[in-house]
């Protein structure tokens, strides 16, 4: 037996709030178990600096990784969503709602307002998939579509981060519906040559994929993430064969010409500014480096399973 | 084949017909017994289908034997002269289309056709789309938009086809391009759901001026089994999951999701297909006229102003 088995067998010793802060401090990467000092994590917007795991990124922190530092200005947050289809399966609509409003803090799964990025105007929306996860009801379908338009009216690039399931169930073809009011909705904004942007997180599947996300002028992807119409269950149920290693990443897309770059969060900053401001011909914006703090305390020693109370 | 529900119809319709030639056959008159029974299933019909369950309304939109978009295609129109492929890759038989005249006025058509037998539900894939239908469909959309034609869409469709090539192909993708290709058409867009309105397979070709949709068809966003398979984690709880997602005609007609609801014979579409294309027809010209007057910008924008309006929330007092 080896050690590390014969810790994991212990019963949990660790309770939430006493001395021992550890687990707060430390996590560990999903992807390579490294571990990761999770200060260092956040500075380093939720990569893995082993091996660059993207960690999901929750819409703040997203936001504050991206514009100008301050700038925020949330426009979002005016409507709430009711339950038109008086929709009950295991527990009523309502009820999944009033969960996701006390876990987030929101009224829907969009979040959406003004900054600047290297001083360019830009509109950003930006999708928490901790509000039902990320799915497109009325509510978000309405949000994005306003934001599309106040873009258009203040002449304003749109960057648009997606992470949803799709579109909501329990909203019926209303959500539906969305996919097509908000590709509506951006053509006022190609008409004034007003850029929209992509980035697709993981996941992005569905209705979303398939409608705003997919058509930005330019569609940039986050590594790794999952994308794509079907969900890989269904597609498994439907074939009757096991999907192809990488199948519906974002790297899966790139290669099959879907996506225009695959792009480290890191550089989205950077990247995005420098693409708006080519799309607008305008000079090229200075982009101020997000700061990343270094010098993390070392592990523990040890290592995790090194110490007990 | 008749659904679990009309059987006691049918058995009385075969009881009916047996004593009629008995009547013939044999020396005893039958017209009492005959009529009696008629008017018995006169009654059982009305019964049933005035209280259709939803699901039920979902085994309607999916019988056999109801007409598919080649059927009303062939009866409404005249001069049709199929198109076939996308110019891309290859012809997807899940979604047909091409030029015809309605009462004479050329329009561009487009269906999504599901086989009306088992080797053709096999060659159509069972209407299930893959990319290139859709990348068809949309050359059929800029022909109608290049030549100044209306165009008329037929919605029957399970939903998009979920499998590795379509995904590989950029299915979530194509969808997309559809929509956005629809909501720029600058010629009249009537679009009819005419039996089953799969999520965004459906909508690949739904974007228009008009969404009509027949009595016993539905349309949602997710399958009735699918939904029950994530909720319950069993897809024998769709009739379940069919009552609790409003997919009716009747239902999406309170939400705005569809302009018209049109009347099917009594029993349903498939029991007498003459009759409810004949009733399309009339509302595809009624539609049709309508839209007519309008020059094209303001094509776009009624068809932009009808989807803006879609959804349901209210505002949060300042």
């Amino acid at each position: 037996m080896t050690l590390e088995r014969f810790f994991r067998r212990r019963p949990p010793q660790q309770k939430e709030g006493t001395s021992d802060d550890l687990p707060d401090l430390w996590g560990k990467c999903p992807k390579c178990n490294a571990q990761v000092y999770n200060k260092e994590l956040e500075q380093n917007l939720r990569v893995c600096p082993t091996c660059g795991y993207h960690h999901r990124m929750p819409v703040k922190k997203r936001l504050e990784g991206l514009v100008d530092a301050g700038t925020f200005e949330q426009t979002s947050g005016k409507i709430r969503a009711t339950d038109p289809l008086e929709f009950v399966d295991t527990e009523p609509y309502t009820a999944r709602l009033e969960r996701s409003r006390k876990k987030t803090g929101r009224e829907g799964a969009v979040v959406a307002g003004r900054a600047t990025m290297g001083g360019l105007k830009v509109m950003l929306c930006v999708m928490d998939f901790e509000f039902n996860g990320g799915s497109m009801g009325s509510v978000e379908g309405e949000e994005i579509t306003r934001s599309m338009e106040l873009a258009a009216s203040e002449h304003r690039a749109l960057i648009l981060v997606a992470a949803s399931g799709g579109a909501r169930m329990q909203e019926g073809a209303l959500s539906l519906m969305q996919m097509a009011k908000t590709t509506f909705a951006l053509e006022e904004l190609a008409s004034l040559r007003l850029p929209y942007i992509t980035v697709l997180t993981d996941p992005t599947t569905g209705g979303v994929a398939a409608s705003f996300a997919a058509i930005g002028d330019v569609v940039i992807a986050e590594p790794d993430a999952l994308i794509g119409f079907a969900g890989q269950r269904v597609i498994q149920q439907t074939v009757r064969q096991n999907l192809p290693e990488g199948f519906q990443r974002s790297e899966f897309y790139e290669k099959k010409g879907f996506i225009d770059a695959v792009i480290d969060r890191r550089e989205h900053r950077e990247h995005l500014t420098q693409l708006i401001a080519m799309l607008t011909n305008q000079p090229r914006p200075e982009v101020t480096a997000l700061v990343i703090q270094a010098d993390p305390p070392k592990p523990p020693r040890g290592g995790l399973f090194g110490r007990r109370g | 084949m008749a659904l679990e529900f009309e059987k006691p119809i049918t058995d009385l319709e075969t009881r009916i017909a047996e004593l009629k030639t008995y009547g013939v056959t044999s020396a005893v008159d039958m017209t009492e017994e005959i009529a009696l029974l008629e008017k018995r299933l006169e009654r059982l019909r009305l019964e049933t289908f005035s209280t259709l369950t939803r699901w039920q309304r979902v085994q309607l939109a999916r019988a056999a034997g109801r007409p598919t978009a080649l059927d009303y295609i062939a009866n409404i129109f005249t001069d049709y002269q199929e198109l076939h492929g996308d110019r891309a890759y290859g012809e997807d038989a899940a979604i047909v289309g091409g030029l015809a005249r309605l009462e004479g006025r050329a329009v561009i058509v487009i269906g999504q056709q599901k086989g009306r037998d088992t080797k053709e539900n096999i060659a159509r894939n069972f209407g299930m789309a893959h990319p290139e239908g859709f990348r068809k469909a949309m050359r059929l959309m800029d022909m109608a938009d290049k030549f100044g034609l209306p165009l008329i869409t037929l919605v029957d469709t399970p939903g998009a086809y979920p499998g590795i090539a379509a995904e590989e192909r950029g299915q979530a993708w194509l969808i997309a391009q559809s929509i956005q290709k629809m909501t720029r058409l600058r010629v009249p867009v009537i679009c009819t759901v005419i039996g089953e309105g799969g999520s965004g397979g459906a909508l690949a070709v739904a974007v228009g001026n008009r969404v009509l949709i027949l009595e016993n068809a539905v349309y949602s966003t997710i399958s009735p089994e699918s939904c029950a398979a994530i909720i319950w984690r069993d897809a024998k709880e769709a009739e379940k999951a069919a009552e609790a997602m409003k997919l009716t005609a009747r239902d999406l007609e309170k939400f705005n999701i569809v302009d018209q609801v049109i009347t099917e014979p009594k029993g349903g579409a498939h029991n007498d297909p003459e009759a409810a294309m004949q009733n399309l027809k009339t509302a595809l010209l009624e539609h049709l006229a309508q839209l007519e007057g309008l020059d094209e910008s303001a094509l776009i924008r009624d068809r932009a102003a009808r989807f803006r309006k879609l959804g349901v929330f209210e505002e949060i007092s300042a």
